[in-house]
């Protein structure tokens, strides 16, 4: 298909009465890096984890690579799609996270099997070649044997996208995955981050690293309080911002 | 700007100090040495414990058929209670209301009721339900089973102690559930694993860095518990066949409650040691400190010597 990988139609989601997202409307084409910025409360991570299923859409649709997110449309009626069913289209969409939520009791080669092995059914000796490949292009081949705790946040966040590039997904999304690192161990996780939008990765990165917008990213997203504000090519954004709103954020970020 | 030379080529000399000194922590240990001496003497030759009937009913047949029995009764019903515990505990946790309902009453039953009045009223299950048929109610029978004609009061106090048991353990594995953070369920779902998969492998395991020690507390506490079987009334357990078979026969009632308690004890020191393997299993990763093999190899690696 030659659609977007991810297309929304005014999104909107609402945790009881509090309305977290107000009608969010983007695409992100295949191949391109979208960058989503914003003040915390904006709904940012809320948008993410809607494009996962992770928290459920209240109004609006939302597609990943042409189909429809949760639900089957048949005959222009919604229907709850069966667990099994979301579990098979989230395993098309890697996920990393600000904490890494990396799997304490396994180590870095136990993390990035877990998935391949148990849930698509890979045979062992294959799935483990690949885990230390994808240990090696994230610069982590000789800690295979670590255990997270034995590890410093750029490692476990390494290791946490090579787990979630285990599954092959065609998506990648990113929420916040450096906002719990120490400034030193940020750019290690970036670097990874660069190489993959390099080499073609649909990537949505939920982020305050403006210098990694302006440089990866194919188009920069800002939101406040559950709405689109302003949107473009990132230097342009940040160079020269429209809205009033986003020329307060971005005077104290940047 | 200075440059510091880093290199250890000669290092100060290792420091050797002189301890600390703990004189009240000897005099202490001397006091309760002697005290606890004093006490072993008074026992070692008070005539009234009758220590020639205790070594002489030590190796009985009939004591280590009690053993055997309440060995038995404990992991039996600890197995059952375990297993039924996790569907309990599943059950209370899951998306499901109908599960979540079952689950809640059945720990207010087994809970909220004496295990004496449970084990009793297991005992007169073959009074109460004498005949079981399966069939269409008011319709015809498939199958009967009369209860009264069976011997069973082994298999009814296995139930009666393990479904009690359940209940509890449902709470100590819901706890333990609970103990996990919340972002590894996430990070499972995200990956594709169905909720069942997620409980199976991600959740359970570091749940039961929790779960183990109070889990050792109930098999420790199982154990003796085993003794209320003769509400059922089974009669082979270890206290049964200690206190009511043979000292009330041979009058020595001191003598024989020594035997047992030096069989519980001796039993429940070898269950403490099984649960110290278990709980450094299911420890690993939850700590930074290096294990001794990967402290070697680091070790190694810093003489310079290559890696095995």
């Amino acid at each position: 298909m030659t659609g977007p990988m991810v297309k929304a139609e005014t999104v909107c989601k609402n945790f009881g009465a509090l309305k977290v997202l107000k009608g969010i409307t983007l695409e992100v084409p295949k191949g391109e890096v979208l960058v989503l910025v914003g003040p915390s409360g904006s709904g940012k991570s809320t948008f993410l984890r809607c494009i996962n299923h992770l928290e459920t859409v209240n109004a609006g649709r939302l597609y990943v690579d042409g189909e429809l997110v949760g639900y089957h449309e048949r005959g222009g009626k919604l229907h709850e799609m069966k667990p099994r069913d979301v579990a098979k289209q989230r395993r098309d969409v890697g996920m990393v996270f600000q904490h890494f939520n990396l799997f304490p009791h396994r180590t870095a080669l136990g993390n990035v099997l877990e998935a391949p092995v148990h849930v698509k059914g890979v045979n062992k000796k294959e799935a483990t070649d690949r885990a230390r490949d994808l240990l090696v292009q994230v610069g982590l081949e000789d800690k295979a044997t670590a255990y997270p705790a034995q590890l410093s946040g750029g490692q476990q966040q390494r290791v946490a996208i090579a787990r979630a590039l285990a599954m092959n997904p065609k998506l990648m999304l990113f929420d916040e995955p450096t906002s719990a690192l120490d400034p030193e161990l940020v750019g290690e996780v970036l670097e990874v981050m660069k190489k993959l939008a390099s080499e073609g990765m649909t990537m949505v990165v939920v982020t305050h690293e403006m210098g990694f917008a302006r440089e990866v990213a194919n188009e920069l997203v800002f939101m406040d309080a559950g709405v689109v504000v302003e949107r473009g090519v990132p230097r342009d954004v940040l160079s020269n911002p429209q809205h009033e709103r986003t020329k307060a954020f971005l005077s104290k970020v940047l | 700007m200075t440059v510091v030379d880093s290199s250890p080529s000669t290092g100060p000399a290792a420091i050797d100090a002189i301890p600390l000194r703990h004189p009240w922590r000897w005099t202490a240990a001397v006091v309760i040495i002697i005290l606890v001496g004093l006490f072993l003497y008074g026992v070692a030759t008070n005539p009234t414990y009758r220590w020639p009937i205790f070594f002489e009913y030590l190796f009985n047949e009939r004591i280590l058929l009690g053993v055997w029995n309440t060995l038995q009764l404990t992991v039996y019903s600890m197995l059952l209670a375990i297993v039924i515990g996790v569907l309990l505990s599943v059950m209370r946790l899951s998306p499901n209301p109908v599960m979540k309902s079952v689950s809640w009453v059945y720990l207010w039953l087994f809970r909220g009721t004496p295990i004496y009045v449970q084990l009793a009223f297991w005992g007169l299950i073959p009074t109460i339900y004498a005949n079981i048929q399966l069939g269409i109610p008011f319709g015809p029978s498939f199958f009967h089973l009369n209860l009264q004609s069976l011997s069973i009061p082994f298999l009814l106090a296995t139930l009666g102690l393990a479904l009690n048991e359940a209940a509890y353990m449902a709470e100590i594995i819901r706890a333990g559930i609970s103990s996990v953070p919340e972002g590894q369920a996430e990070a499972s779902t995200a990956l594709g694993m169905s909720w069942g998969m997620t409980m199976r492998r991600t959740v359970l395991p570091q749940a039961m860095r929790v779960i183990i020690p109070p889990t050792g507390n109930e098999v420790i506490s199982m154990l003796k518990t085993t003794s209320l079987v003769t509400a059922v009334p089974y009669a082979f357990d270890l206290y049964s066949i200690a206190t009511r078979e043979i000292a009330a026969r041979t009058f020595e009632p001191v003598a024989l409650l020594l035997v047992a308690s030096a069989w519980y004890l001796a039993v429940t020191s070898i269950l403490m040691v099984g649960q110290y393997y278990l709980e450094r299993y299911y420890s690993r990763g939850a700590s930074r400190k290096l294990t001794t093999k990967q402290l070697e190899a680091l070790a190694k690696a810093q003489m310079g010597e290559p890696h095995p």
